[in-house]
């Protein structure tokens, strides 16, 4: 009896995952069949097998979505919506860009230094929101999409103080960083120059650190405490207001960390062609990944897979390549809805066999209704 | 009397309502008020009929969207995917108001911005996901549906291309002359007091869509829908306490699915405005965040039509300022955030908050040095002007406010047990 029970517990977890991508493959299906185009070809090269290059791809895009999507699962678990990551990581890049431009460290210290400005700028926008949250009652899904637009303003504007003038171009950008403080990567193929960001390491430390975290010490018991029941965690002596304007903070560190790869491995420098939109790709992943540090792995591996198959859709069958944001889309709605729909399922089934088990027939009835 | 009376407002927590007097009062205040900052800092822009207009052009899909957002969680349901319905609302408005008319293109806004409402009804209603979960997707898939369906919509078109429609033709607008032209000389007097009452007058009677009068009826019917028929008041007990509701024979399944229906329609419509209205063509990346703003002044007008009218005003107003008269006109604006925060900060004090008081305060002083020490703000700052304005706003009422009890809580059909 409890083997079969824990079977159709496995089973049911499994189920819904791919529940929601068969539902988001025929979704999307539906939208290319009404638009008119290629069914067929689309699928043909979404779900082909990448190039080497490909691989390589999707490994650096898929780290950069990891961090951003952990930053915002920090925030979840404390039923915080952090909708900012967008903001924190771009004011944090370009505070990074700056601190490493200068090179008043020596090397990888100066990496070091970068990072650590990043982080703090990070948590500081997010404080800010954290803060008002706590003292003026401002929710924080409102003044952290305020303080994306702001930041936007903020950055353009600080770019242009900082940018390096250089003639003959329009890119405006900051002083680049210095070739000893870069972070190289390594082949994955010998048969293409790409190679993948060093800095995917940075993406698993923080993924364990904040499996740990969470899971493993008071603190996150804590946070884990709160998030499920505010009042429960407050009988329990937890400075709500505290944990609040923590976890946000611990958000927004997080975040300042997304552009960092992007930073020291690709780009050397903060400019207006910078990767923008992270952030929100971070939101539906860690939904995805329903918060859990192996999930929103797969759930980034999945994205940045999407990205890379979609991309020569516009070359090959003429279908723009935003089909696959309708796919992304709807695969965080169906995940959800999937999940709700097993776990409504699963209490019936579990109803039902305590029924059972026990002959009762009037909670047989109950479960029915 | 009272401008609006119903049960919620006997909660102690709502704040004390304004009379009619009261209200009249405050607005010549601020009339007056303007109209001395106007001559003090000379920046002629801040209230003329010019701005006033593009003002109520750039208040209407702001409040739209706070009204979608009004109507949702009034029944208990929070609707961020907001900024999606009106971006299908602007492709709605794009597709149909170039291949058909125009007005079937205000008909095609409202119907793809409530089609959108009708996703986030099933997943939030019927399978009792996560409000933002949904509202987050349906931003995320109304996006990505545009941009693909615009693409295959407008290539090729003249004047057309992957991501904006060809130019739609313009829904009818008036100007009644005989009022108008009389005003525009009175209001070149720049008088204090009389050219700015011109100014209002002037905006009112000139160059006015048709679409903008039904847009400002709508505010009044939402009004008088939720507050002064028994379908409203079912409506909003099914936001307030769902249980309830139900035991008394409310269909609240029904009611909560009909109200986010409508919510998207009222989106729809506000991305709709934008293309016809505003611009006439659709844009991609059009709505630019105003669904998300809308939803901010739905919560600064305190989940009221009114005050949620006021806070898209607000909202146009910064944003009008900034596009119209760039750095000077906002430079022009700081000094009465400022001399309104000292005044803020001396009635905390004298209603004994030592530490809010002297923060507010010294937040004006330095901005009102700011004024003093400048000419002018950089270019790429006053972007941050509507946002500024939102964050600072609810900073400093949002205690005063009280959203519905069950509002963004999920309901199961048979919970009232």
């Amino acid at each position: 009896m409890m083997k079969s029970a824990q079977k159709t517990k496995i089973l049911l977890a499994i189920g819904a995952p791919v529940l929601a991508l068969v539902a988001a493959f025929l979704i999307t299906s539906l939208v290319l069949i009404l638009a008119g185009d290629d069914v067929g070809g689309v699928w043909g090269q979404i779900l082909s097998l990448p190039s080497d290059r490909g691989y390589v791809n999707i490994i650096n895009s898929a780290t950069v979505y990891y961090l951003s999507a952990v930053a915002v699962a920090i925030g979840f678990r404390m039923n915080l919506f952090n909708i900012g990551v967008d903001g924190q990581y771009r004011v944090a890049a370009f505070a990074a860009a700056v601190v490493a431009g200068e090179g008043w460290l020596p090397g990888y210290f100066n990496t070091a230094l970068a990072m650590l400005a990043a982080v703090l700028v990070g948590a500081a926008w997010a404080g800010i929101a954290g803060l008002l949250r706590v003292t003026r009652g401002v929710s924080e899904v409102i003044s952290t999409i305020m303080l994306n637009a702001i930041a936007t303003a903020l950055v353009a504007y600080l770019l242009r103080k900082a940018a390096v003038k250089d003639t003959g171009s329009n890119i405006t950008a900051t002083k680049e960083v210095p070739e000893g403080s870069r972070v190289g990567g390594f082949k994955l193929f010998d048969s293409v120059p790409a190679t993948v960001y060093g800095l995917v390491f940075l993406a698993v430390a923080v993924g364990f650190t904040y499996w740990f975290v969470i899971n493993k010490t008071t603190f996150g018991f804590d946070l884990r405490a709160t998030g499920s029941s505010e009042t429960a965690a407050v009988a329990s002596g937890i400075n709500v207001k505290k944990m609040v304007v923590i976890s946000m903070l611990l958000s927004g560190g997080a975040a300042g960390l997304v552009g960092m790869p992007l930073l020291f491995g690709n780009d050397y420098a903060y400019g207006s062609t910078f990767q923008s939109g992270l952030g929100f790709a971070g939101i539906a992943i860690a939904l995805l990944g329903r918060n859990h540090p192996v999930g929103i792995a797969l759930g980034a591996l999945l994205f940045a897979f999407l990205d890379e198959q979609s991309n020569p859709l516009q070359i090959l069958l003429d279908v723009s390549p935003d089909i696959v944001k309708i796919t992304q889309g709807t695969i965080v709605l169906t995940v959800v809805i999937a999940y709700e729909v097993v776990r409504r399922y699963g209490l019936r089934l579990e109803q039902h066999r305590v029924a059972s088990a026990l002959g009762d027939e009037t909670t047989l009835k109950g479960a029915k209704a | 009397m009272s401008v609006v009376t119903d049960a919620v407002a006997a909660v102690p927590a709502a704040a004390k309502k304004l009379s009619y007097g009261w209200i009249m009062i405050w607005l010549a205040v601020g009339l007056v008020l303007f109209s001395a900052l106007r001559i003090v800092t000379g920046a002629d822009d801040l209230d003329s009929s010019g701005t006033l207009r593009a003002t109520l052009v750039a208040a209407i899909p702001i409040g739209l969207a706070g009204l979608g957002g009004l109507w949702a969680e009034r029944a208990g349901i929070v609707n961020i995917g907001l900024e999606g319905m009106m971006i299908l609302g602007t492709f709605g408005a794009g597709f149909f108001g170039y291949f058909v008319d125009p007005w079937v293109g205000v008909l095609g806004a409202i119907a793809l911005g409530a089609i959108g409402g009708l996703i986030h009804a099933v997943a939030t209603v019927t399978f009792g996901v996560d409000h933002i979960v949904s509202g987050v997707a349906i931003n995320i898939i109304s996006l990505g549906a545009v941009q693909y369906l615009a693409a295959l919509a407008f290539t090729g078109e003249p004047g057309g291309g992957q991501t904006q429609s060809p130019t739609i033709k313009s829904l009818p607008s008036f100007t009644l002359g005989f009022l108008s032209d009389p005003l525009s000389d009175l209001e070149q007097k720049h008088w204090f007091v009389v050219s700015d009452l011109a100014a209002i007058a002037r905006a009112l009677v000139t160059n006015l869509s048709v679409l903008t009068i039904l847009c400002l009826l709508l505010f009044v019917l939402t009004w008088w829908s939720l507050w002064r028929t028994s379908f409203g008041l079912r409506l909003r007990s099914c936001g307030e306490s769902p249980a309830a509701a139900e035991s008394l024979g409310v269909n609240v399944i029904r009611y909560k699915f009909t109200a986010v229906v409508i919510s998207g329609g009222f989106a729809g419509l506000a991305g709709g405005f934008l293309a016809l209205v505003a611009s006439s063509t659709f844009r991609d990346g059009q709505t630019g965040g105003r669904g998300y703003i809308g939803l901010a002044a739905m919560i600064f007008g305190n989940w009221r039509p009114g005050g949620l009218l006021a806070g898209a005003g607000l909202f146009g107003y910064t944003d009008t300022l900034r596009l119209r008269g760039g750095g000077e006109t906002i430079h022009g604006l700081l000094l009465l955030v400022a001399v309104g925060l000292i005044l803020m900060a001396i009635w905390q004090l004298r209603k004994g908050r030592r530490v809010a008081g002297p923060v507010t305060g010294a937040i004006g002083v330095v901005i009102g040095l700011w004024y003093f020490f400048s000419d002018s703000i950089p270019e790429d700052l006053t972007g941050m002007t509507p946002y500024v304005t939102t964050l600072l706003v609810l900073a400093l009422a949002s205690q005063r406010l009280r959203m519905p009890a069950a509002d963004g809580k999920p309901y199961r059909k048979g919970s009232a047990g």
